[in-house]
């Protein structure tokens, strides 16, 4: 029964065992353990690179694994379908963790900031230990966390973020536009559409990067700038890392096109790139509007 | 659904490996078989209730009479909170996804799961964030001691075993959430043709559910302990009121994961007992749309009674009515299915066999849980039972009674099916009475301690309550010697035992009991006939 080399719909497909699985787990448990021992100054920062090195591997390997049966012709739609479902509902639980920081700075503005500035049902913790702090935003909080003895100016929303969210959002419209490129078999086009999608990320991350350098140097914005600068560079920060993730997949999804690999039937790596992508794209626009604008 | 008429008719094994098992220390590192998946978080979920209940029987033996004997309080504390960690993510959580995998793909008529890869990665991320979790009792500072729901500001002064802790729950987290992922892939994807949503067994069903529950949750509980490490490293303020931030906030988002989290503990054992108690009662089930809908009105409100945990903190009167009235709706969904198990059992011809027994079990002592549970649902109420062994008591009997009864009841069920022999049943009865009686011992008097007022995570006590503090601990102990029996019956089961049926029990119904016991290594390698569907549905 076994035809494996060819995509037949009417047969289920079970993978070979593979050891790919078990060296994610160790790099992750690499990645872990060297965190672990620099945080607790047992070591430099240097302990962090055995584990990333690992999971790069392994990321190579199990990609290359998985690249090469599906090249191969070994998948057939229901694993395709499988596939789909898989990265549709991992991308509902990266939702989920953006909501938690998402839920921490409206909790501050909402409740916890005009509590201590002596609004509602929490006076007293106003009126007896930070009289004189009254609960704006933003705020570094009634004891004036942060280093610039506790003064910090903020990103206006109206700079650097709003040409950022042009960027990321002509990504969005050219990811599309290489998306129906393929789907026509218009490869040219897709190459090209494809390129400017991954060169806009890119672009985005190096702008991100200009405006942390600008905060830190001379707006005096850190991390440790209370609560206004925890949730700015927690919500930008993980937002920037997931960018600079997802325009890594698009230039590999681009070397993978130039090499003429998907068609314009099956192409499931190419749509979870692009909806990956799509979702970065919205939660940048959520945070353009909550953390730099309103 | 449109994924039927793609239906695959039988199983394609790359490199032609057919049906023989791979051999040797690759079978299982390298593993990619449901069942050999199922097997290892099943055996790990075992070793991880053992070292959960010793923490247990530390607690149990300094609080066997007042003054301090055995541990230091710094120790105890760290006890308690890391017999709830072992208990919950390694003892309980492992149990149900190794009961998915072993059953799931076997009653929906699928030869695997949908992503066998990456049931692999989901599996083996366990032990090495369990591995980091144990160490940090041989750190500077020791294991973690502010109470498994890491409240801050007390668990940021967590001395080195900080960054342990966190990482150890980053990947407790990512394999539940895989895990999570693909039972809901191999559910929405691989049913055989004919196998729709309303007929899928219960076990499915609350799984499913419990998958989006996990989908939701567990990056919310990531998020917050992130939250936390960047408090204690980086300067962060999120919970820290003098740059702006709230101690209760972390509350907020840690029960935020906290409450489904407990629907996620129990909702597979809402499905497992579906299963036993019509097998047992020789009738299909009472109501089993109105079981599938009320498991997901409670997956629904379990989103949105997170508060009733902090209802002492003095968060605003609005929210202390919201979340109680919340918190009592559960009740009525709950209700509908207590019923529905007794309106099964009412007229049937029972027999007691041992998953019946622990069935049983549950139905009663799950039930005096959710009563409490109501109690302390109870704003004014829960002014008095807070941070009282009340409130021990009240979890206690839903996620020993309920959930790790469900579980052995489980285990008790579908045993036959997996290694092809019958057990002793006599001594499965056995450990079933200890169990029974003895948990009472050791929980019931618990509520009384609570009521009179002994707080929960302090090592020493007046005297006043020591009778029933010595009453419980001996309860525990004996509680924590009968579970003994439970691997020495399976061990037996395995290696010799009478040869069971492929339906095992007379009238179970289901399509993994029209498979041969035991089950082949790719269950359905061509797909059950409708006609098999139909007979399996009994509802």
């Amino acid at each position: 029964m076994a035809q494996a080399h060819a995509p037949d719909s009417s047969k289920y497909y079970l993978p070979h065992s593979s050891p790919w699985p078990i060296f994610a787990s160790v790099s992750v448990f690499t990645i872990m353990v060297g965190a672990v021992v620099y945080l607790n100054d047992w070591t430099g920062l240097w302990s962090l690179i055995p584990g990333f090195a690992l999971l790069f591997l392994m990321f190579i390997c199990w990609f290359h694994t998985v690249i090469g049966e599906n090249e191969h012709g070994s998948y057939n739609l229901q694993v395709d379908r499988s596939f789909r479902m898989g990265m549709m509902w991992f991308i509902v639980s990266e939702v989920m963790f953006f909501g938690a920081f998402f839920g921490a700075l409206f909790y501050a503005r909402i409740l916890s900031v005009p509590w201590l500035g002596g609004r509602g049902v929490r006076f007293f913790t106003h009126y007896l230990l930070w009289p004189s702090f009254e609960g704006t935003w933003p705020t570094n909080g009634p004891a004036h966390i942060g280093g610039n003895a506790g003064n910090f100016s903020i990103v206006p929303a109206f700079g650097l973020p709003a040409i950022n969210t042009l960027v990321l959002l002509s990504s969005g419209v050219t990811v599309t536009i290489a998306h129906h490129a393929l789907r026509t078999g218009r490869r040219g086009m897709l190459l090209v559409f494809l390129a400017a999608t991954f060169l806009l990320g890119f672009t985005f991350v190096g702008l991100q990067a200009h405006e942390y350098g600008e905060a830190y140097r001379e707006l005096g914005l850190r991390l440790s700038t209370g609560i206004y600068g925890s949730t700015f560079f927690m919500l930008t920060g993980f937002h920037g890392f997931h960018v600079t993730i997802g325009a890594t997949m698009l230039f590999i999804i681009w070397l993978r096109s130039l090499r003429g690999h998907f068609t314009p039937q099956r192409h499931f790596a190419f749509e979870a790139v692009s909806w990956y992508w799509h979702f970065v794209d919205v939660v940048w626009l959520g945070l353009f509007i909550f953390v730099y604008w309103l | 659904m449109a994924e039927h008429a793609h239906a695959p008719a039988a199983v394609v094994h790359e490199h032609e490996e057919h049906d023989h098992k791979p051999h040797g220390w690759k079978r299982w590192v390298y593993a990619t078989n449901h069942k050999d998946i199922g097997t290892m978080y099943l055996v790990f979920s075992g070793l991880m209730f053992l070292i959960g209940g010793s923490f247990a029987m530390v607690i149990r033996a300094e609080l066997f009479k007042p003054g301090m004997q055995l541990v230091d309080p710094q120790l105890f504390n760290s006890m308690t909170t890391m017999h709830a960690l072992f208990m919950i993510f390694g003892a309980v959580m492992p149990a149900w996804t190794g009961l998915a995998n072993w059953l799931i793909p076997m009653q929906i008529g699928a030869p695997d799961m949908a992503l066998p890869r990456l049931n692999n990665m989901s599996f083996w991320i366990l032990p090495f964030a369990f591995t980091l979790l144990f160490c940090t009792l041989f750190v500077p500072g020791g294991a973690p001691a502010g109470g498994w729901t890491m409240y801050a500001p007390l668990f940021v002064q967590t001395g080195d075993a900080f960054p342990m802790t966190i990482f150890a729950i980053h990947m407790m987290g990512a394999s539940s959430i895989l895990g999570a992922i693909n039972v809901i892939v191999t559910i929405m994807n691989m049913r055989a043709k004919g196998m729709g949503l309303l007929r899928m067994p219960l076990f499915v069903w609350t799984w499913l559910i419990t998958a989006f529950l996990l989908i939701a949750a567990m990056p919310v509980l990531a998020g917050a302990v992130t939250m936390l490490l960047t408090d204690h490293y980086f300067g962060t303020t999120f919970f820290a009121a003098t740059g702006g931030g709230d101690p209760i906030m972390f509350q907020h988002i840690f029960w935020f994961f906290g409450h489904p989290e407990v629907y996620i503990l129990i909702l597979p054992a809402f499905g497992v007992v579906s299963e036993i108690i019509p097998t047992f009662s020789r009738k299909p089930l009472f109501g089993y749309e109105t079981m599938v809908y009320a498991t997901a009105s409670i997956g629904f409100l379990s989103f949105i009674v997170w508060a009733h945990h902090m209802f002492v903190t003095g968060i605003p009167l609005a929210g202390q009515l919201f979340f109680m009235l919340s918190t009592m709706l559960i009740a009525v969904p709950t209700g509908v299915k207590v019923f529905n198990w007794t309106a099964t059992m009412y007229k049937g011809s029972l027999s007691f066999e041992p998953p019946m027994l622990f069935a049983l079990g549950f139905l009663f002592m799950f039930t005096i849980g959710g009563f409490s549970g109501l109690m302390l649902a109870l704003v004014p109420a829960d002014y008095e039972y807070h941070g009282t062994y009340f409130v021990v008591a009240h979890f206690h009997y839903v996620l020993v009674p309920g959930a790790v009864f469900a579980i052995m009841g489980a285990v008790y069920y579908w045993l036959p099916k997996w290694c092809g022999n019958m057990y002793d049943m006599r001594l499965a009865k056995w450990h079933f009475w200890l169990s029974a009686i003895f948990v009472n011992v050791l929980f019931f008097p618990q509520h009384f301690l609570g009521l009179a007022g002994m707080p929960r995570r302090i090592p020493d006590y007046p005297v006043q309550f020591t009778d029933w503090n010595m009453v419980s601990s001996l309860g525990g102990f004996a509680f924590g010697l009968s579970q003994f029996l439970f691997p020495y019956i399976i061990w037996k089961c395995i290696r010799s035992g009478e040869r069971a049926t492929g339906r095992v029990w007379e009238s179970a119904h289901g399509l993994e009991w029209e498979l041969p016991s035991p089950a082949p290594y790719h269950s359905w390698g061509e797909p059950p006939s409708e006609a098999l569907i139909a007979r399996g549905a009994a509802h």
